[in-house]
């Protein structure tokens, strides 16, 4: 520990560690807007700079080293001028458009206006105008709106291995955008919607899908039905301003009833049924010599990122479709069939975590007959539009279970929303399927928690097998090229597009942190400690479906409903 | 070249590319030495003979055909002299060089006759180059019209009256070090490098001195970089040579990007071989086995004279593995960037040499310690690697002997604007600014009055008259708001507006900055933005646009505090001083701009008052009917008349009038 003084006060730090973390443990707040926590800083946005004794400029805090009796000033005046100023500059080429914005109310920019006390317009001449990106299916870009922070271009690239975007242009001109300016549509975008999750202002969004969805619900010819997704019962209550973690499944079937859904179904149904289909599959694999490691396909952003990056993988991808594409295929076929409605009038929408569901949703294998198994993909955040917009209080709201057939799941869907929940909830369902038993315990603690890469052995029926559990699309790509170098212990891989899975995803609410993924993720432990049914084969719904319907796993009726394949896409080079 | 200097003399020599020698170019030069042979010696001598350019078979024609030259008709000048020696059947040399420094005279055409001195004849232009030829190649004659002066070499016949060149007001004041061989050798051939003493200096320091040796006699010598920041070279070598690494790399930046600045383009373009020979040091010192000549796609001819270079440089075992039997292995690469201003701030370069887009990266790390691909670099700029081998020939102290206390040796200038000779200089440092522009430069074409220098590019400042005494030296430079810079220097005389020129730096800024950081990307264009309002005519103001332009002004300098207090890198640094350095020495131009609404230079054409003097109106309606803003009212046939506040200046009155009835005042 070395000892430095800001504002004239001694303060602990640690060698090497930047100004900024120092600050942070000593109850400094310095703005930022940049900054991203676990990536190198690139000391782009000058909002954190800090006065150092010595130094003739002001220096970058979350760039800059402490070092042994280094005297700061954080909010010296000759600071806060600066710091005020950048506001100003950066207000100065923005739209300034605030009670339109989506972000209005949560967006750094303001925040920072606000604090520091931003009172007019001292900056004034041309804005930089930019067509607003409306072409991809799940992410909408205002370049008009950007800061040029960075942030969505380092997610982009550091963290997803993806690149779809960067910067382009020089000086004013500079501005976030794809390769040759092209739509995201055809750029290489996986659409998982981190840029939207780390963009400080509204220049990223989710391509909403409300309004349809209000009109279909204002529709009496149809039957309009949701889905919602295991991660989403356990962050809803974070953007309606309830205690973070808390599950509020119940309140959201009553809300979902109240808005005038005439079905409320729960994705986690669909998962138990993906679990038994991808498990089955796994063991068929395992018996007939592969294509193994088999990797799983619940996430449609890393399916875009096989089909581009990865195509000499894309066989090891397991066939199964996501939750949620089985639960819209079942609702337009076995539940259309059971009520006699025309899958036509059928509206069917899922409450997802994710922006990628929504380009997944319209992807033409997603269906049959012209007609989609999914009409449209609401996010966590639209959802709570909506319950914004009717005016609705959860917490007021008994809690009510969703309907039959497709309302039972077992814990094991429900672990789906976190990174390693398919793998446990998939092993549960394979040890028994190949023994006869069920697994020891249960749970596997090695593939819980937020690491990037978790890896475990099972032994199953006195054979061991290999799974490894990632999360984050650069994690998965050091992974693939391990194998491609010849690693060979691995025979199921689980991948989440979204580091810590579907808890983090890109249509979860915006100030998404690593202790908001902590503790979504203790949500649905619990809920997984608590519960009886606690494996997907022990779900009754899905044996009854299985029995009505689908005959078995892997059956004729299950490859035409709950099984797809892939192709290699072209990528701008 | 008829002969290969490279060839063995006989089969007792046994040196070769296969088998490196330490002294092998002492031995091709002074040799041989690895076996005794009187004829071998005679050979030797003969050998090199053609490239000393002493005694000369035949007649030998040098082009100045460097950028400049280029672009003043020397590539047709060149045909024209190809084509006459073809017609007459007259066998001469015809040799390409580089450009001597005085582009104004270009194309600069030197004839050098058996015998007798070398003289250089300007402007040669391609119709007068035959008459040219005539007159000396026939005649003897060196027709007094255009000639420039004789050089000095040796002692070969003199021609009669023809002034030395290096008494030439333009040549005498200078000391030209890095420019001593720059358009008087073949920049392609590497032998004329060696008869001029090429690559001793760097085979003899791999074998006598240590690399730590080395940089003690580099920072004892006081070179500071020549790229602006004025930093050591020494010290910034010891940095990487401490750090341990596998790998260290050397960037010469060649990336020469401010407006009139064009001293790397002509040094690569006329001696490549002294700027790799310098690399070839600095690598050596601080333990690059790789180095990047980084420089701008738009400089075609200095990458193609650069990678003849390193060919022939390769092809004598100066580069490659295991350099001259040392152990020592140097690849050089060179870079081309896309013209990014940015790019020659040392961290941009880097992530542009890594493929990545060029943006500068906070500091620390520096790259002396992580660098290029993470690893220790050292970044220095073309000038001082050009300066290396100077200092290892001729030691520490000869170079310190020239210059002031703190900086040595000389400095090379691109020396353009409102001047008589305009071109490249090299002074000693310590040499005072005016001698620079009125002896150097002749002083300000057509008895106009001198107002300023810019010197140091967008990052430097505007020196005035009252300042002209200052010395060439980093810190005297710097006491008067300006710096030292890469070397461009642009004088403006009384016909100059100030605020023109902040606006012009402010304008190659706000495009060139890199996007990275808010306060110089989003800074700079509401400083530009400023200016612009300063210098609109009142007419097409709208609004709120008088206030808002005042506003601007009351926040000028506040703006201009933050950018250079917050931005990340030198550039963005040092981006307002353009505005602040002209503030502060012509405030009272910017003053009359601002509350007179006028320019007293007359540039700012939007604020010029243009009045109909009717006596000579006619009354055609011809202004009237082409002004945009129908400021020009009066019936036909009458004397018409401007409305000032409806006229915006934009001149059509004065371009259509017939009877140059519009005064502009």
């Amino acid at each position: 520990m070395i000892t430095i003084e800001v504002n004239n006060k001694p303060v602990q730090a640690r060698k090497n560690e930047t100004i900024l973390s120092a600050l942070e443990r000593a109850g400094i707040a310095v703005p930022t807007l940049c900054f991203m926590a676990d990536l190198f800083p690139t000391g782009a946005c000058r909002m954190c700079v800090v006065e150092v004794d010595g130094q003739r400029n002001l220096l970058p805090s979350c760039a800059h080293p402490v070092s042994e009796g280094m005297k700061i000033q954080t909010h010296s005046p000759r600071v806060l001028r600066a710091r005020k100023t950048i506001v100003e500059l950066l207000l100065a080429n923005h739209p300034d458009d605030c009670l339109y914005c989506i972000r209005n109310r949560n967006c750094t920019l303001q925040g920072l206006a606000e604090q520091l006390g931003v009172r007019e317009r001292r900056y004034t001449g041309d804005k930089s105008q930019h067509h607003i990106d409306t072409s991809s299916p799940s992410i909408v870009r205002d370049p008009s709106k950007c800061i040029l922070c960075g942030r969505c271009v380092r997610v982009c690239e550091e963290v997803q291995g993806v690149a779809a975007i960067d910067f382009v242009g020089r000086g004013a001109r500079s501005c976030v955008g794809t390769a040759f300016n092209e739509g995201l549509n055809v750029s290489s975008c996986i659409n998982c919607g981190q840029c939207v999750m780390v963009c400080p202002t509204g220049a990223l969004r989710e391509q909403s899908s409300i309004k349809e969805v209000l009109n279909a619900l204002a529709n009496p010819d149809l039957l309009v039905v949701a889905q919602h997704a295991p991660a989403v019962s356990v962050t809803l209550a974070e953007e309606l301003g309830m205690k973070p973690g808390s599950d509020i499944c119940g309140m959201m079937n009553a809300a979902l009833r109240r808005l005038g859904f005439d079905r409320v179904f729960d994705t986690s149904f669909a998962a138990d049924l993906t679990v038994m289909e991808e498990g089955s599959e796994l063991v068929e694999r395992i018996r007939s010599g592969g294509p193994l490691p088999m990797m799983t396909s619940c996430s449609p952003g890393w399916i875009k990122y096989v089909e581009e990056f990865c195509p000499d993988f894309l066989a090891n991808l397991s066939t199964c479709k996501s939750p949620q594409q089985m639960m819209g295929a079942i609702i337009k076929s076995y539940f259309a069939q059971r009520e006699g409605v025309d899958p036509q009038k059928i509206f069917s929408v899922s409450i997802m975590p994710c922006t990628a569901k929504k380009f997944e949703a319209q992807r033409p294998e997603m269906g049959g007959n012209g007609v989609p198994d999914v009409d449209a993909v609401l996010t966590t955040r639209e959802l709570a539009r909506i319950i914004r917009l009717r005016g609705m209080n959860l917490e007021a709201f008994a809690p009510e279970p969703a309907d039959t057939p497709f309302g039972d799941r077992s814990t094991a869907g429900k672990l789906f929303g976190a990174s390693g929940g398919v793998m446990e909830a998939a092993l549960r369902t394979a040890h028994f399927l190949l023994t006869g038993k069920e697994l020891p315990g249960l749970e596997l603690r090695a593939l819980r928690g937020s690491d990037g890469i978790k890896e475990a052995h099972v032994k199953i029926a006195g054979k061991e097998y290999g799974v490894a559990v990632v999360s984050g699309l650069g994690n998965a790509r050091a992974l693939l090229n391990d194998i491609r170098n010849g690693r060979n212990d691995l025979h199921f891989i689980e991948v989440m597009t979204c580091p810590g899975g579907c808890i983090a995803g890109g249509g979860q609410p915006i100030k998404t942190d690593a202790q908001a993924v902590r503790t979504r993720m203790q949500a649905l432990y619990k809920i997984d400690r608590d519960e009886k049914v606690r494996t997907a084969h022990g779900n009754k719904a899905v044996e009854r479906l299985y029995q009505d319907f689908l005959g078995k796993p892997l059956g004729e009726k299950s490859h035409q409903l709950l099984h797809t394949h892939y192709h290699p896409r072209e990528v701008v080079p | 070249m008829s002969t290969r200097l490279d060839q063995k003399c006989c089969e007792a020599c046994w040196h070769g590319l296969d088998r490196p020698c330490p002294m092998y170019i002492e031995c091709l030069l002074d040799g041989p030495l690895c076996h005794d042979n009187a004829a071998c010696r005679q050979q030797r001598i003969e050998h090199l003979a053609p490239f000393r350019r002493k005694e000369l078979s035949r007649p030998a024609i040098f082009v100045g055909t460097g950028t400049c030259g280029l672009g003043a008709g020397a590539g047709k000048t060149l045909a024209a002299i190809r084509e006459y020696l073809t017609e007459k059947k007259i066998a001469a040399d015809v040799v390409e060089v580089g450009c001597i420094g005085l582009c104004t005279a270009e194309p600069i055409v030197d004839i050098q006759l058996p015998g007798r001195k070398r003289v250089s004849f300007a402007p040669v232009t391609a119709e007068k180059a035959a008459a040219l030829l005539e007159a000396v190649l026939g005649g003897g004659q060196a027709p007094a019209e255009c000639v420039l002066g004789q050089h000095r070499n040796g002692d070969l016949r003199a021609w009669d009256s023809v002034p030395y060149l290096d008494e030439h007001p333009f040549f005498a004041p200078q000391t030209r070090w890095v420019l001593a061989n720059v358009g008087l050798i073949d920049p392609t051939s590497i032998e004329e490098y060696f008869a001029r003493g090429g690559y001793r200096a760097f085979a003899g320091v791999i074998r006598k001195t240590t690399p730590a040796e080395l940089c003690d006699l580099v920072e004892a010598s006081g070179l500071r970089g020549r790229g602006g920041g004025g930093f050591l070279a020494g010290r910034k070598w010891k940095f990487a040579l401490g750090t341990p690494a596998d790998q260290k790399y050397l960037i010469c930046n060649a990336d020469e990007g401010d407006p009139g600045a064009f001293m790397d383009r002509a040094v690569i373009e006329g001696d490549p071989h002294r700027v790799l020979e310098g690399m070839a040091i600095a690598a050596y010192a601080m333990g690059a086995t790789k180095a990047y000549v980084y420089t701008r796609a738009e400089y075609p001819l200095a990458i193609a004279r650069m990678k003849v270079a390193i060919a022939r440089a390769k092809s004598y075992g100066l580069l490659g593995h295991n350099i001259l039997d040392s152990g020592l292995n140097l690849e050089i690469v060179i870079k081309q960037g896309a013209g990014a201003f940015v790019c020659g701030e040392e961290t941009a370069l880097i992530q542009s040499i890594e493929g990545r887009r060029g943006m500068p990266r906070p500091r620390p790390p520096f790259p002396a310690v992580k660098g290029l691909f993470g690893k220790p670099t050292v970044i220095n700029n073309v000038e001082t690697m050009a300066n290396l081998p100077g200092i290892v020939n001729n030691g520490a102290a000869a170079f310190a002997a020239v210059g002031t206390a703190k900086s040595k040796g000389t400095k090379v200038f691109a020396l353009s604007g409102k001047v008589n000779r305009t071109g490249l200089v090299e002074v000693a440092m310590g040499t005072k600014m005016r001698q620079i522009i009125f002896d150097i430069g002749g002083g300000v074409p057509g008895g106009k009055a001198f107002k300023a220098v810019q010197i140091g590019g967008p990052s430097g400042g505007c020196i005035p008259e009252k300042h002209l005494d200052t010395e060439v030296d980093f810190e005297s430079l710097k006491s008067i708001d300006a710096i030292m810079g890469s070397g461009g220097l642009v004088v403006m005389d009384e016909d100059t507006c100030m605020v023109d020129v902040a606006k012009f730096f402010m304008d190659f800024i706000q495009r060139e900055s890199c996007g990275k950081c808010i306060p110089c990307r989003e800074g700079t264009r509401r400083m530009l933005e400023i200016l612009q309002r300063i210098t609109r005519s009142r007419g097409r103001e709208k609004g709120v646009d008088a206030l808002e332009r005042f506003r601007g002004v009351m926040y000028l300098n506040r703006l201009a505090e933050v950018i250079k207090d917050t931005s990340l890198c030198g550039l963005g640094q040092t981006a307002p001083n353009p505005v602040l350095s002209t503030l502060r020495h012509f405030r009272d131009e910017y003053e009359a701009h601002i509350y007179e609404r006028r320019c007293p230079a007359g540039a700012c054409t939007e604020l010029l008052v243009r009045r109909i003097d009717a006596k000579k109106c006619t009354g055609c309606t011809a202004c009237a009917r082409k002004c945009p803003t129908a400021a020009i009212m009066g019936a036909p046939k009458s004397p018409h008349y401007i409305v000032p506040d409806k006229c915006v200046g934009c001149g059509v009155c004065s371009e259509v009038c017939r009877f140059n009835a519009v005064v502009v005042e």
